[in-house]
């Protein structure tokens, strides 16, 4: 053969790790990840196992110690019938990170299933589902949420399905965006010279390449689904009583700041931050690294 | 190692070294250059991509992007060490002695300000405001030899066509009457036509300003068109330096030689053999490079060239970075020339035949005919190359010979004597794996997250209905066939460069023995070297398989080399179809003519061109009668703008649609040639 | 576009909360006397309407008249959200044209982690640490939003202070990025090149080529963000006890009363496709690539 083959070394400015293995690389150095992904990472233990370090039972009432300012004893004092907050905070992520991880995971699903296809098929079916789906995101989550479960009765797997489907059309938007550019590309028609049915096309072809695009998505909406799980909940219309949960602490201890109790509603709202700033630096640290 | 520096130059690199800062390294782009450009002089300065000849324009004006920092050496502008002026100092620098222009003029200016306003701007600086900066503006403008320069300054970017905002960049850079204008790649990405104008602009510009000029660029044939000397860039070294004239005639660097035969050049054709190409690949920015930096590629390469770095040799008014310049031009060819193409035997039946083919699209409710009543035919192991600037419809007819959009009703196409379906889905297996194609950009066409094998394989599965030990046999020898290796089914796209992945491409097209292949610009992506690689695989594939290729470019000698047929298209109409040899010796159709005078030759001979006036005209709204009849220099009168033209037969096989008659379009044509032959 | 959408949608919603409606006892009577066992359409068409004639229906619960209720509240929570406009959208622009203009040096990255995680932060858990600081401990400022009556224009206003922060925090966020990732985008593109090049001042270059090419994009997200202002409003209403449209849409959820919930969305759905409306005229004045076309 000629002495083209020559041609066959390989150029030595490709990196020998793989685009995911670079991804993973990236994350390990990246400062903001590792913060957030350790708050969450606590919060997670909390939630497995916090019964087993609380110090005292979270649903315990003491109405002789009631609204006591936090002390050795208490560290973050008690609320109005007498239980310890600390412990409350402690146990209080559970619920919220039950409901909110399945809600993120209902809404990348269903986005995604609704983006590849009407991103694919474009044309008619896509205008009018993004019509719908555009006149859908034009009513705020809290409201969409407020009605479905005036209608349909407060549970768990309502505000799962509640916040699964109002972040599903923001999600399918992103992947729609990321599907019709990709569907420009050659390798799209290449396909098609191939005779590849629509469903190998959608998902063995498109899919693996807008994989980046929706984990970013889906890791910033559990950042959104853990802030309106809290805020349904203060509302009354999230997680019910007697769980420990932060949002539904703060509902019911808010009324009493004006007489001085901050101890009862701090340290809830410090942990509900905490949660949500750790998941969005996480968030913002996988965009980061799915970006360089 | 350096000529000695004249205090009268305009620019004055010393020992410049640049580095980029990528995942936390420096990496080295520019390797102690040092260069000089004389008052009133043009400088080329040559080299394939990542060789850093941008990097050159960018560190001049100080704008390196924020991960570039100077390494070392020193830039005099004028005498003044740019390096160490202050913001202040160097704004005034940018302000009153250079001024840049580069790729891409509809970003270069910005989108939200009138022209008028960004050209003003300029004059404000000096002090110039109201009425007569305007004044200035428009006298600018016409400079640049734009008609209506008033109307002009009223209108934003987006509203001008590409060689307008380029002109309009051009007039805004020498408004300030630099002593040194920069040029980075200022025609690439422009159409042929428009190309050719700018450059002549240039040209003439060059003659009424003083200022001295640095011209960068890939295209060897530009460079050597409108400059004095010539500076040949490889990985961030200067190897090769002299007057132009000198260094392409009689190249002293083994990459100089290299380079240049890698073009097809003077009517080479595939039949006449192989073209030669460079082995290997570019250093890689950073690469710690011992010795001659091109030692891995060369065949005149000995240990001496490995570890010692070669000086410029001066060699009377020349450099040469080798230490054996004096034996550059006998580099051994690194592809054999043997191997010549077979020819399509005449008599043979069609593989295609296309007639009547149209393609209308609704364009914000204009009708778009982006193709109209195309007929072709294509034998059996025959090239058929498709000519065209932008908006030509070349890519529309591959897209629809290959059913990927449906024509309008009424055309029909005809595969080996059978009728196919418009659409692809009506198509049979056996009719799609017959016709494949091979995209302009393998990024685009190879899908990044498969691995080369997958995706070869997949092709053979679908196309070739292999499976088992019977898809890794073919496998095996598809990958041998376009020179890879099973290295390289590993890894994915992404790892591979531009040359490697477009093999990758070409196997998968041909993974279901097709009868045509259609290229759409499969090289255009590439840079020259790598280029002829893959137009000597595309030629031997041919001769091996007897496989009809459909070849689009818009550079005439790559069409040149692969076809045996040429259509020559102009906003979707064929104004020329005939043999290849036919259609380049003429007599041939006014905007052929104009085409192949405008393309710029390593070996100019011509000294008088035919240049077109205005643009291409909007396909939504084409001229009446005869489409060309805007621009056409030999335009008759009235019959052209009310009748067009049908496509006549000049000679046997060759037709033209013109209403000069083939007599004496073949008088006038010869005409020019003897006003232009020398005295 | 977005019209549609605000018409399309109480219909939905309007079926959703007829589902548990049916199985209830004594409603029946009072359904028929609401109109409400009409057919679906008719009632829908007849409510729309009403609602353009400005009758928006009988409150189930105060039966008596909507609008007053809804247009009262619409008032209120127009002050509370123009607070928050416009304190927020100068002051993230400015943010984020601060941080693209450091880009990567330690003021970006304060202002630009700084503004993600205050974002993100659900507006009662700002809303109630801010009403610690400022209202509990220090006392500067009055823990709910009901100012006395016949309170003048800078009591009022001062009175809204506290409410507009959670919502000016969660907006600064976003604004502060777009116009932060505008910035970055015009700052590295040609054009801005070219002006440097021209020898500039880099005023002129910041103030006349990069800024109105960096915050086209963030007119459009500020408007598309009226939709989640609404929603924060009910929250926020709702913690500070102030008679706004969220405060109004979450009393009627509660307690079902339907004619006001229906008023209440479809009015917030018109001040939805009003805002963006306006945005999309603005953007298509300030760019002329759209108000022009393109000749080519």
């Amino acid at each position: 053969m000629s002495a083209t083959d020559a041609q066959t070394s390989m150029p030595d400015n490709t990196g020998r790790r793989g685009p995911w293995a670079e991804v993973f690389f990236s994350l390990l150095r990246s400062g903001t990840f590792l913060t957030g992904l350790g708050i969450v990472l606590f919060w997670v233990a909390c939630a497995l196992f916090g019964e087993h370090f609380a110090p005292y039972d979270p649903l315990a009432d003491d109405i002789i110690n009631a609204l006591a300012p936090p002390s050795a004893e208490h560290w973050f004092g008690t609320d109005q019938i007498g239980r310890d907050v600390f412990s409350r905070v402690i146990v209080g992520s559970r619920d919220i990170l039950t409901v909110a991880p399945l809600a993120t995971l209902l809404a990348t699903i269903a986005g995604t299933a609704l983006g590849l296809f009407t991103g694919y098929f474009r044309g008619i079916v896509d205008d009018i589902v993004s019509r719908i789906l555009e006149a859908f995101m034009a009513i705020p989550v809290v409201i969409v949420a407020l009605l479905a479960i005036v209608a349909l009765g407060t549970s768990k797997a309502t505000v799962i399905v509640v916040i699964g489907l109002s972040f599903a059309p923001i999600i399918a938007r992103t992947v729609r965006s990321a599907v019709l550019a990709e569907r420009e590309l050659d390798y799209v028609a290449a396909a098609q010279l191939r005779h590849e049915s629509a469903l190998h096309t959608m998902f063995v072809e498109i899919l693996p390449n807008v994989i980046p695009p929706i984990l970013v998505e889906t890791t910033v909406r559990l950042g959104y689904a853990i802030f309106a799980v809290a805020t349904l909940s203060f509302m009354g219309f999230g997680i019910q009583p007697p769980s420990p949960d932060w949002g539904l602490s703060i509902s019911s201890n808010y009324g009493m700041i004006g007489g001085g109790f901050w101890w009862t509603v701090l340290f809830d709202a410090l942990a509900i931050a905490s949660l949500v700033i750790g998941v969005n630096l996480a968030a913002d640290g996988v965009q980061g690294a799915l970006n360089d | 190692m350096t000529e000695p520096a004249k205090p009268a130059n305009a620019l004055e690199l010393h020992d410049l070294s640049v580095a980029y800062r990528v995942g936390g390294r420096n990496r080295a782009v520019l390797r102690n250059l040092s260069l000089g450009i004389g008052q009133g002089e043009a400088y080329g300065l040559v080299g394939e991509s990542g060789c850093g000849k941008s990097t050159v324009a960018l560190t001049v004006v100080r704008y390196l992007p924020r991960n570039g920092s100077i390494t070392g050496g020193a830039i005099s502008l004028d005498g003044q060490d740019v390096m160490k002026l202050d913001a202040e100092a160097l704004r005034r620098a940018r302000a009153e002695s250079v001024s840049m222009v580069y790729q891409d003029p509809g970003k270069a200016l910005n989108p939200s300000l009138r022209i008028g306003r960004q050209l003003t701007e300029i004059f404000e600086l000096g002090g110039v405001s109201g009425q007569a900066a305007s004044d200035k503006a428009i006298a600018m403008l016409n400079r640049v030899r734009i008609s209506d320069p008033a109307s002009v300054m009223q209108r934003y970017p987006h509203q001008l066509s590409g060689g307008m905002q380029q002109r309009v960049a051009i007039a805004m850079a020498l408004a300030n009457d630099p002593t040194m204008l920069i040029l980075d790649e200022p025609t690439t990405g422009l159409d042929a036509t428009v190309e050719a104008e700018v450059l002549d602009l240039i040209a003439q510009l060059r003659q009424e300003l003083s200022a001295s000029i640095l011209f960068i660029s890939h295209n060897l044939a530009v460079v050597s068109n409108m400059c004095d000397r010539v500076g040949v860039l490889y990985a961030g070294m200067l190897v090769e330096e002299g007057p132009t004239d000198v260094v392409f005639n009689d190249p002293r660097h083994p990459y100089t030689v290299a380079l240049l035969r890698c073009l097809p050049r003077g009517g080479q054709r595939k039949d006449h053999g192989r073209l030669d190409t460079i082995p290997g690949f570019l250093p890689g920015i950073g690469a710690a490079i011992r010795g001659c930096a091109f030692a891995d590629r060369c065949a005149l390469a000995t240990d001496r060239c490995r570890t010692e770095l070669p000086p410029l040799y001066d060699l009377g008014g020349r450099l040469s970075r080798c230490h054996y310049h004096e034996q550059a031009q006998s580099l051994p060819r690194a592809t054999p020339s043997d191997a010549a193409a077979s020819t399509p035997k005449a008599a043979a039946e069609s593989v295609l035949r296309v007639e009547g083919l149209n393609k209308t699209y609704a364009s914000h409710g204009h009708a778009l005919r982006a193709v109209k009543d195309v007929s072709v035919s294509l034998r059996p192991g025959e090239t058929l190359g498709l000519v065209g600037e932008s908006g030509s419809g070349k890519t529309t007819i591959a897209r629809l010979l290959l059913g990927l959009v449906p024509p309008d009703e009424g055309g029909r196409i005809e595969l080996e004597g059978k009728p196919l379906a418009a659409r692809l889905d009506n198509r049979t297996a056996d009719q799609i794996k017959a016709m494949q194609i091979v995209f302009q950009n393998p990024d685009s066409a190879l899908n990044r997250s498969h691995s080369i094998r997958h995706l070869i394989s997949r092709a053979l599965k679908r196309l070739a209905g292999l499976s088992g030990a019977a898809l890794q046999a073919r496998l095996d020898e598809l990958v041998r066939s376009v020179r890879l290796t099973d290295r390289h089914l590993a890894v994915k796209p992404r790892q591979l460069s531009g040359g490697l992945k477009q093999r990758v491409a070409i196997a998968r097209a041909f993974a279901g023995e097709p009868r045509i292949v259609v290229c759409d610009e499969p090289t255009s992506a590439l840079d020259v070297s790598v280029q002829a690689a893959i137009l000597n695989l595309l030629a031997d594939l041919q001769s091996k398989e007897h496989v009809s290729y459909i070849f689009i470019s818009h550079d005439l000698a790559v069409v040149r080399y692969l076809s045996d047929q040429i259509a020559v298209l102009y906003l979707g109409r064929i104004m020329e179809l005939g043999p290849s040899e036919n259609v380049f010796a003429g007599p041939h159709h006014p905007y052929t003519e104009a085409l192949l005078s405008a393309v710029p030759k390593l070996d100019q001979t011509e000294t008088s061109r035919i240049r077109l006036d205005g643009e291409i005209p909007s396909a939504t709204n084409p001229p009446s009668g005869c489409v060309f009849h805007t621009r056409c220099p030999r335009k008759l009168g009235a019959i052209c703008e009310e009748q067009e033209p049908s496509l006549a037969e000049a000679e046997p096989g060759h037709t033209i649609r013109c209403h000069i008659p083939y007599a004496e379009l073949a008088r006038l044509q010869k005409q020019k040639a003897v006003q232009t032959e020398p005295a | 576009m977005v019209f549609l959408g605000g018409q399309v949608l109480p219909g939905n919603v309007g079926r959703a909360i007829l589902g548990p409606f049916a199985d209830q006892r004594a409603v029946d009577a009072l359904n028929h006397s609401l109109g409400v066992d009409r057919p679906l359409l008719t009632q829908y068409g007849s409510w729309i309407w009403n609602f353009i004639q400005g009758d928006m229906g009988t409150s189930y619960i105060f039966r008596s008249p909507v609008a007053p209720f809804v247009i009262d509240a619409l008032g209120n929570s127009m002050k509370l959200a123009a607070v928050a406009f416009v304190l927020v959208v100068p002051i993230g622009i400015l943010g984020g044209v601060i941080a693209a203009l450091n880009l990567n040096r330690p003021l970006d990255r304060i202002i630009s982690l700084g503004g993600l995680s205050v974002t993100v932060l659900p507006e009662f858990v700002t809303g109630i640490i801010l009403i610690l600081i400022f209202g509990v401990w220090l006392r500067w400022l009055p823990i709910s939003a009901a100012w006395p009556r016949d309170a003048g224009f800078f009591t009022q206003l001062y009175y809204l202070i506290l409410p507009s922060l959670p919502l000016f925090l969660v907006l600064f966020g976003y604004i502060a990025r777009m116009a932060r990732s505008g910035m970055i985008e015009a700052l590295d593109s040609d054009y801005t090149r070219t002006a440097v090049l021209k020898g500039l001042p880099w005023r002129t270059v910041i103030w006349r080529h990069v800024l109105r090419n960096a915050l086209l994009p963030t007119i459009t997200v500020i408007a598309t963000q009226t939709g989640y202002l609404i929603g924060g409003l009910v929250v926020i209403e709702t913690l500070f006890r102030y008679q706004g449209i969220g405060s109004l849409i979450f009393t009627a959820a509660r307690g079902k009363d339907f004619p006001v919930l229906e008023a209440g969305i479809l009015t917030i759905g018109i001040v939805y496709a009003v805002a963006t409306l306006a945005a999309d005229f603005l953007y298509s004045v300030l760019n002329p690539r759209i108000r022009l076309g393109t000749d080519q």
